[in-house]
């Protein structure tokens, strides 16, 4: 017998107190401290921080633990959050060159001013479990070394004029988070909206141009990750102080050069720039953004995903793509309702034709 | 963060979702762009209707909202409940009542009336969009009025199927000049839309564009000579309260086959019941 769907509203309390339930797992078990989120699950953080578009370790480790570790979800609740904050005002552009490096490797010279430095990377573990005890023991601290100053790779490239020239553009670049995305989108907006970007989407389209779909050729130039003051311009005492410290990523890559006749070849750029620790990340993103700049370095379009800017612009947003997919589990009873009837009209149709 | 503005959004966001509204009431079925803001719920759970409704709320209004044509599904409830906590507006069911109705897919039955507003959530908000996936190519092609590609399609369905073969988010004319989304309605709503007392305002979020027909409206629903559109529904009465000129819900009462017809509307059909109406199974339901 039909019983009208009513009780929505009891069925979600109901629902909200099971999720909170299963979020907090064994009672018996400590509940997870922010701060040994933020600590050790600091790559997780990170990402959270980076998609997010916010950057607030304290927030992003609340909002793992929130999402019972899911990190797309996780990236919702921050964003969400963003959107109500107030704008106080832009920062000056921060100084990657003058960056206090923890990690710098380029991969196109063996050694350079500042040195190779291998900083906290996963790249020569050999990935077997630490069943024993050890990841239970306490590493002993080590001595930060003192680089010096680490100048960019690109620098010395410029200086020969072996790349393209990157001349400093002081127009304000468009805010993806405050204006609609209009297409096409300029290279400040493409680079922004992959800052934010998921990471596995822009992983997969950096991978297929690797395989040949927008082949660019690149060599990372440079990677450092290390942490930038934040300086603000306060107009009232005319001066820039700084607000505060970020750790960023930066990946500057050396690509396929053009030239012609009369013009000597370069090498050519993409760049990635990533809140956080997330060098996957942003090696992807200068790979994509070597792709996206095919029409103003004279490039033939191959029909490459990682080419089409609107393509790669309209779906990279994770919280965009996991709504829009999921809604779909929502009721769709009146659609299907219409759908329904018009197939079984059409069915009738074709029998009557058949007879 | 205990303490949020009224319904949710600061004001300087709701200025700018303001004026949206205005131009898109001030050129029908044309798709404004607009900077869509993350909301507290998922892209396609209504964020573009629920931008329209915080920018549209005043202290005073009574809200509906529906999913479906009822008030009770799920999304409804939690879009309600949305901005009840953070607007303190009274909510109602009553479509005679409410001063602001949000819907997903539905129009309500009942008339609407002069000084409502009707505010759709939109997923897709181009009606060209699966004939050409390019937004540069679709604005071009609403810029020079080049609709023929939909009238092909439309031809095409007739070519394969004998009819057209849309059923719901069927395509429409505003005032002779935009080709417009409806929103995923079922086309029997489409008739509602032309020549309105209320507002309408459509709210895509995740697509970040706001859409408008202003009240009295001309809104045509695409079609040919030959084959004249035609607003369709299960060729039923509703089981509870007997009506036979609303949309129904098929519902599945048995694994052997067994149906019944309700109203989707359920505000509706809850008037009529209470004002003495009876389906077929009206004393089994009760």
């Amino acid at each position: 017998m039909y019983v009208a769907v009513k009780g929505g509203e009891r069925a979600i309390d109901n629902a909200h107190a099971w999720l909170a339930e299963e979020r907090r797992g064994d009672p018996d078990l400590p509940l997870m401290t922010v701060d040994q989120i933020k600590a050790q699950m600091a790559l997780a953080v990170n990402r959270v921080m980076a998609e997010g578009s916010l950057y607030d370790p304290d927030l992003a480790a609340l909002a793992i633990r929130q999402a019972r570790g899911d990190l797309i979800e996780a990236v919702f609740l921050i964003r969400a959050y963003r959107t109500t904050l107030p704008r106080l005002g832009a920062s000056v552009p921060v100084d990657t060159g003058a960056m206090a490096v923890d990690r710098r490797v380029s991969a196109t010279f063996k050694d350079l001013p500042g040195g190779q430095v291998l900083g906290p990377t996963f790249d020569y573990t050999h990935r077997l479990l630490d069943f024993a005890d050890q990841a239970a023991v306490d590493p002993a601290p080590l001595a930060v070394p003192d680089t010096g100053p680490v100048p960019h790779v690109m620098a010395i490239l410029d200086r020969d004029g072996l790349i393209e020239p990157s001349p400093r553009d002081d127009t304000p670049a468009p805010d993806l988070t405050r204006e609609p995305l209009e297409l096409p989108a300029n290279r400040p907006l493409r680079l922004q909206a992959l800052a934010r970007a998921d990471e596995g989407f822009v992983l997969g389209l950096a991978y297929s141009t690797q395989r040949g779909y927008g082949r660019t050729h690149a060599f990372v130039g440079e990677l450092r990750i290390g942490r930038v003051p934040v300086q603000m311009h306060i107009p009232e005492l005319d001066m820039t102080i700084d607000i505060g410290e970020i750790e960023l990523t930066e990946c500057e890559t050396v690509n396929q050069f053009k030239g012609s006749r009369t013009e000597p070849a370069q090498f050519t750029r993409g760049y990635g720039l990533v809140m956080g620790q997330s060098e996957r990340k942003a090696i992807a993103v200068s790979l994509v953004d070597r792709a996206l700049r095919w029409q103003e370095l004279g490039e033939d379009f191959t029909g490459a995903p990682a080419q089409d800017q609107e393509f790669v612009l309209s779906h990279c947003d994770n919280i965009q793509a996991t709504g829009f997919l999921e809604h779909i589990k929502l009721p769709h009873y009146v659609d299907f309702q219409a759908e329904l009837e018009l197939v079984r009209r059409l069915r009738t149709d074709s029998a009557k034709d058949a007879q | 963060m205990s303490e949020y503005n009224f319904a949710y959004l600061d004001e300087q966001t709701k200025r700018m979702i303001r004026r949206a509204i205005l131009k898109a009431l001030a050129i029908p079925g044309y798709q404004v762009p607009f900077a869509s803001r993350e909301m507290p719920m998922p892209y396609g759970w209504g964020t573009g209707g629920v931008q329209l409704t915080a920018a549209c709320l005043t202290p005073d209004d009574r809200l509906k909202v529906i999913d479906q044509g009822a008030d009770d599904t799920t999304n409804a409830v939690s879009i309600r409940k949305f901005f009840q906590r953070t607007a303190g507006v009274t909510v109602t069911t009553a479509t005679t009542d409410a001063t602001l109705i949000q819907t997903r897919h539905r129009i309500p039955e009942t008339p609407l009336t002069q000084g409502q507003i009707l505010v759709y959530q939109v997923p897709i908000p181009e009606p060209l969009r699966f004939l050409e996936p390019r937004e540069t190519e679709t604005r071009k092609m609403h810029e020079l009025e080049e609709y023929g590609l939909m009238h092909v399609k439309l031809y095409e369905d007739i070519a394969r199927h004998g009819q057209i073969a849309t059923s719901y988010a069927y395509p429409v004319k505003v005032e002779g000049r935009y080709v417009m989304d409806p929103s995923p309605i079922p086309k029997f709503d489409n008739p509602k839309l032309s020549d309105s007392p209320a507002i309408q305002l459509f709210g895509a979020g995740r697509e970040q564009r706001i859409y408008a027909l202003p009240p009295h409206t001309h809104v045509v629903s695409l079609d040919f000579d030959d084959h004249p559109f035609r607003a369709t529904k299960a060729d039923h009465a509703c089981d509870l309260c007997g009506a036979d000129a609303s949309y129904l819900d098929e519902v599945v009462t048995d694994d052997a086959g067994g149906r019944m017809f309700v109203c989707s509307d359920t505000d509706f059909c809850t008037a009529r019941v209470a004002a003495g109406h009876k389906g077929r199974l009206a004393a089994e339901a009760a």
